[in-house]
């Protein structure tokens, strides 16, 4: 399966990239890692007029904490970079967790984050957790640049609220706080399939012991990132056991809207959902009591 | 014979060149002006062609020729009937095969309706989009059930309820075995099989020589002697102007086997046209629809019993989806119809199957090629009745094995080659012993599946047996010379894709002729250097390919001594044949080297006796008078999350036996590799058609085979019961893997889960974690 | 739609090559077609099977997934680089002969490039990790476990 034809550009800085994206509009697509638009365009599913290759805006990559202990990470960094870096497991626990599920690692070589984002593929990893994370998206363009909070950013299945002459280059993530657990789990066929349904959560707790903060997410549970406001709002100054294990779990079963497939019904996913959101939580529990 | 590779682990003589990048397989084949194919292919499963506008494809730069069934002349035609169907009393069989390019009507998504011809696989792809074609959809034909009846579309004119075929085979008196039962059990079963999915796809590169008036046709086939002679005849050539290479082969499995495919129609047919070199390699995503696949059976079957779990008979309707055309006859569901009989004892049988038309793919042989519905049937039963009747799994399997001495065992149904099935050899209690006793079978349900349980880890065993139809005829050949050098060359008409023919056959040549294993060459799979032969399939190749070598090898060895006895003027038992040379026994420094004896037998000059043929160089066939059958047992323990159903399996054993061993490191990978296909049968693959014959998960990414990570580590013991229906004694080994895998994991699961006591039974392949859960719902 | 051309560099194998490619045609295509290294296979161009796999500037990736055009500048070994020729086999060759790990091939070359890649950075890995780390490349004939079984010995070899 070849792709379409199409013309090509190495940008060399990121006003070229922004120039040519305002030129083409939607007639263009960048190119990062590739390892989600190259198989669209081999089956050509997708033919964009332009691909404009992003790669070597080597600005774009690389991983690192302000002042504000929020992590900052460069649209184009790779899956595998996070993977070796050591800090991603002591400031992005969800983030480490995930990524073994994402896809295999020949595709997390070149595979970005970034990239990964604005694909917005309902089933992926990535949007459930930087939505959990309540992240913060940087969006530019020739006109300037926006910051989008993540719930906003996720319209829809492939879809983001990215204008057709903006590049997603930054991700804004805060730091996993003190009394703090996270936990990230996935059912999949096999290891580095799409999930059948993938759950992030987070808990934080207070000098008591109480849950201060829960924020649940999912993958594949909807159109895009699902956000379980009921369920996560409903732990909050409670001291988690296995009963609000069990009522969040519901709560979030009742929250979503699996869209089926052949490899899983939707009853099924909503079954894994709940399976999944009381193991996370109590992994999670665990972690941030430890 | 001094030298002895028969039953080593020799390493293969192929792997350098493979390793190192260096084997041709088809799509390396470059050749100067090669035009390269893409094929306008369906996307409606049924319908009218009203019209197929190519004009515009025609005028796009790049594109040298478009073509429809209608540039094909006389040329169009159905193609041949590969496998007529066995002789069998009352058989209904409606012949319809495939055509090279659709006209009138297309029967299946993917099926062919143009070609286009350009100077890149990638223009080629931008002109089919220039393709205008009108069709007039006609309700899809994809229930099998459905398919019988008046409301059905009909997909062949003149074959109503489209039905393929019909044949019913017996065995005693079924009924009467019935009527004195103690026990009864009926149940439906529906056994899925896939698409083979070989790493490689399917490829075709043709170049005609005008001027030489010579066709040479690089194919990824597993028979190029017959793609050879029907092409030959097709295209109006004489056999010896037609050279088909099979080069390295990316894995076979059996759909490689097909003959006459659209494209291997076509794509010479255009060669010649042309007068230009023409290379057509299938795309994955082409694979799921232009290459055949196995699919579906529907089984309504019951087993009569005694009290004590014996077989009393069987009984089994089914339903077979062939798909679009039957070119492959009858051979998977008479398969299924003969392989359920299994290694048991079933006096009385009576089975019937209807093949059914449909809207998909063709269906013809995948690695088990139907054994594996029968097993499934015959093997479920078992479990179902050892339930009912309180009986372990393994003591009623145990029960109704057939004895030792009752071998050759004749089932008087008739197989796939067209013989009553006759069970050459076998002594399977001791299989099913090592087995039970390989995966701790007693211990684990007395011990370690209780202590598990009480920690809530939900874990079972499973055990299945089987037997295998190997090694059947017609025949094969082998042409053997020592070549000056020393080397021995040898050339046979089967192909190769991966099961180690190379090292296979030279390892029974070095035996016989005293030279290294890596001194021995094989040709396979090109026509020029042997054209005799059916081909690679039904897991024949050691047994009458390297049967076919060794009598080869035996009539040199004969050429040898009878030579070396002339020259050193001595009685043929004072000489021996080792490392290379024929020597005196017992009188050191008189040795000849076989090079130089080559030599010797093919004189430049001067008379030789009346009747002698030059060189060291034999010719000879094999053709068994029937098949020899393997058999085996496999074992599993397996945990099942019981929210999730997700599974691990935790150990895995296989016990086999298939005669005299060649070599059991080649074997081993044989099984593993079926195994790991049966595996990804029971409970990963599954080709999803939607109601209009849609294919849903035409994608590696949605038709799931398994990695690394869902194949387990698998502990493989062997008997050996000899067959006594060819000198080497060696039965085949290449499908039996892939055969009882769908029992087993229904079993295991149902034991890790408790289900059968809570009345859940897993009677269907393929499972998976989605199905787990619908077929449980009633216990939540 | 339009298409264009681009001038390109590229290193593989330690060769410089200096090439004119169209923007759409694959990397693997390039390797077999253009440079004539036919030993990196193609399964399914998209990026499921592994078996198109090189060594991208030092990382294991799908050569279907990527554009010759993106590898101007870059360094890509295949499976032609891993050894100067048949009579002297790297150890991972070697024992993935030794050990039966092949059976037609046709996925072989993705293996071995992802797994030296593996190996150089995982000395002494675990069956389970060599598992893992094989999980992206599909293969049909042999069921991993002799795979599994060389790479343990090729591990052992290269350690020294």
């Amino acid at each position: 399966m070849k792709p379409a034809p199409f013309r090509y550009v190495a940008a060399r800085s990121i006003e070229e990239a922004l120039q040519l994206k305002a030129e083409y509009g939607d007639e263009a697509r960048f190119l990062a890692g590739g390892q989600s638009l190259v198989p669209t365009m081999n089956f050509r599913l997708t033919q964009p007029a332009m691909l404009i290759d992003i790669n070597p805006l080597a600005e774009l990559a690389g991983v690192k904490i302000d002042a504000a202990e929020r992590v900052r990470i460069g649209a184009l960094t790779r899956y595998r970079n996070l993977e070796r870096d050591p800090a991603t497991e002591r400031n992005l626990p969800l983030i480490h967790e995930a990524l073994p599920h994402i896809a295999h690692p020949q595709i997390r070589n070149r595979g970005t984050i970034g990239g990964n984002l604005a694909h917005a593929d309902p089933a992926s990893e990535m949007p459930a957790i930087v939505v959990t994370l309540a992240g913060r998206l940087r969006a530019q363009s020739m006109k300037g640049e926006r910051w989008i909070a993540a719930a906003d950013f996720f319209v829809g299945a492939l879809s983001t609220a990215l204008e057709p002459d903006e590049m997603l280059t930054e991700v804004e993530l805060p730091v996993a706080p003190l009394r703090s657990g996270a936990c990230f789990m996935e059912v999949s066929r096999r290891r580095g399939d799409f999930a059948i349904i993938g759950v992030a959560c987070t808990l934080r707790l207070d000098e008591q012991g109480r849950c201060a903060e829960a924020r649940i997410g999912l993958c594949n549970a909807g159109d895009g990132p699902v956000f379980a406001t009921d369920a996560s709002e409903f732990l909050v100054g409670r001291k988690i056991g296995a009963t609000e294990i069990e009522e969040a779990a519901e709560l979030v079963q009742n929250a979503i809207d699996p869209g089926g497939s052949i490899h899983a019904s939707k009853e099924f996913q909503r079954h894994i959902a709940g399976v999944l959101t009381a193991r996370a939580l109590a992994t999670a529990n665990e972690r941030a009591r430890a | 014979m001094a030298t002895r590779n028969f039953g080593a682990p020799i390493k293969r003589n192929e792997d350098a060149r493979l390793l190192s990048g260096q084997a041709l397989f088809v799509d390396d084949v470059e050749l100067p002006g090669m035009l390269y194919a893409a094929f306008l292919r369906s996307n409606v499963a049924h319908a009218r062609i009203r019209s197929i506008d190519v004009e515009a494809a025609r005028a796009r730069d790049g594109v040298v020729a478009v073509y429809t069934a209608d540039d094909l002349g006389n040329y169009w035609a159905p193609g041949p009937l590969l496998v007529p169907p066995p002789p069998i009393k009352d058989t209904i069989f409606n012949q319809r095969t495939q055509v090279p390019l659709a006209k009138d009507k297309v029967r299946h998504v993917g099926e062919p309706l143009a070609v286009v011809l350009a100077q890149s696989r990638y223009i080629a792809e931008d002109a089919l989009a220039d393709i205008t074609v009108e069709l007039d959809p006609l309700p899809a034909v994809v229930d099998l059930e459905k398919a019988l009846t008046d409301a059905s579309a009909t997909i062949h004119d003149g074959v109503r309820g489209n039905v393929a075929a019909h044949v019913r085979q017996s065995r005693g008196n079924y009924a009467a075995a019935r009527a004195r039962a103690d026990r009864v059990i009926a149940r439906r079963f529906l056994y899925d099989h896939g698409a083979s999915s070989p790493i490689e796809t399917r490829g075709i590169v043709a170049s005609w020589d005008a001027r030489a008036n010579q066709l040479t046709i690089w194919d990824t086939t597993q028979a190029p002697v017959f793609l050879r002679n029907g092409l030959a005849g097709m295209l109006g050539l004489s056999e010896r102007q037609v050279r088909v290479i099979a080069p390295f082969v990316g894995g076979g499995f059996g759909p490689k086997i097909m003959l006459f495919y659209p494209e291997e129609v076509v794509i010479p047919w255009a060669a010649i046209k042309l007068n230009r070199p023409i290379k057509w390699i299938e795309d994955r995503l082409e694979h799921f629809f232009a290459t055949t696949h196995e699919r579906g059976q529907t089984h309504d079957a019951e087993i009569a019993l005694a009290a004590d779990g014996r077989i009393l008979g069987v009984k089994d309707v089914f339903l077979h989806d062939t798909g679009a055309y039957n070119p492959y006859g009858l051979t998977v569901p008479i398969n299924s119809q003969c392989t359920l009989l299994g290694p048991y004892v079933i006096p009385n049988y009576d089975s019937t199957f209807t093949a059914i038309f449909t809207n998909k793919p063709i269906v013809t042989p995948y690695r088990g090629a139907g054994r594996q519905h029968g097993v499934f049937v015959i093997e479920r039963l078992l479990d179902l009745a050892a339930h009912e009747l309180n009986i372990d799994r393994a003591k009623i399997r145990r029960r109704n094995l057939i004895p030792p001495d009752a071998f050759p065992y004749n089932n008087e149904i008739i197989y796939q080659d067209f013989a009553p099935l006759s069970y050459d050899s076998g002594n399977y209690e001791p299989i099913l012993d090592k087995a039970l006793e390989m995966i701790g079978y007693d211990r684990f349900l007395a011990e370690e599946q209780p202590r598990l349980r009480a920690q809530g880890r939900h874990v079972g065993v499973g055990v299945a047996c089987y037997v295998e139809g190997t090694g059947i005829g017609p025949y094969e050949g082998a042409k053997v010379q020592v070549q000056a050098n020393g080397k021995v060359n040898v050339a046979t008409g089967i192909g190769t894709q991966g099961q180690g023919h190379f090292t296979v056959f030279a390892q029974i040549v070095a035996d016989q002729l005293g030279v290294e294993v890596s001194d021995v060459d094989i040709v396979t799979g090109d026509t020029d250097q042997f054209y005799w032969g059916a081909g690679t399939f039904a897991s024949r190749g050691a047994v009458v390919a390297g049967n076919a070598c060794n009598e080869a090898a035996k009539a040199v060895r004969q050429k040898i001594l009878k030579l070396a006895a002339e020259h050193f003027e001595c009685a043929e038992e004072d000489l021996e044949i080792a490392n290379g040379e024929v020597s005196l026994v017992g009188v050191p420094g008189q040795a000849i080297k076989l090079g130089a004896l080559a030599l010797k037998a093919n004189p430049m000059r001067g008379a030789v006796r009346p009747g002698t043929e030059p060189g060291l160089e034999s010719t000879q066939y094999f053709g068994p008078p029937g098949g020899a059958t393997a058999s085996g047992v496999h074992a599993m323990i397996v945990e099942v999350d019981p929210q999730t159903f997700m599974l691990e399996v935790l150990k895995y054993v296989v016990v086999h036996d298939c005669g005299t061993v060649i070599n059991p490191l080649i074997l081993a990978g044989q099984i593993h590799g079926g195994v790991a296909q049966g595996i990804g049968n029971a409970y990963y693959e599954q080709l999803v058609f939607d109601d209009d014959g849609q294919l849903l998960n035409a994608s590696l990414a949605d038709y799931l085979l398994p990695t690394a990570l869902e194949v387990p580590h698998m502990e493989i013991a062997h008997t050996v019961t000899a067959s006594p229906l060819n000198p080497l004694g060696v039965k085949g080994a290449g499908e039996a893997g892939a055969i009882p895998v769908g029992p087993l994991f229904a079993q295991a699961i149902e034991n890790a889960l408790g289900l059968l006591v809570q009345k859940v039974e897993l009677n269907e392949i393929p499972l998976s974690p989605n199905r787990l859960f619908e077929l449980t719902a009633k216990l939540r | 739609m339009s298409t264009d051309s681009h001038e390109i560099t590229v290193t593989v194998n330690g060769t410089s090559y200096r090439r004119t490619v169209e923007s759409r045609l694959l990397l693997s295509d390039f390797l077999r077609h253009d440079l004539l290294l036919a030993g990196t296979h193609v399964g399914c161009e998209h990026g499921v099977c592994g078996a198109c796999t090189v060594i991208f500037d030092g990382a294991a990736v799908r050569s279907c997934l990527m554009f010759a055009a993106q590898a101007d500048g870059h360094a890509i070994m295949t499976v032609e680089g891993l050894a100067p020729d048949r009579e002297h086999l790297h150890p991972l060759q070697e024992s993935m002969r030794d050990c039966h790990g092949l059976q037609c091939g046709y996925c072989t070359p993705g293996i071995l490039m992802t797994m030296k890649v593996f190996l150089d950075e995982t000395p002494s890995p675990d069956k389970a990790q060599i598992r893992e780390a094989l999980s992206g490349n599909l293969c049909r004939c042999t069921g991993y476990q002799h795979i599994v079984d060389a790479m343990q010995l090729a591990a052992e070899r290269l350690r020294g």
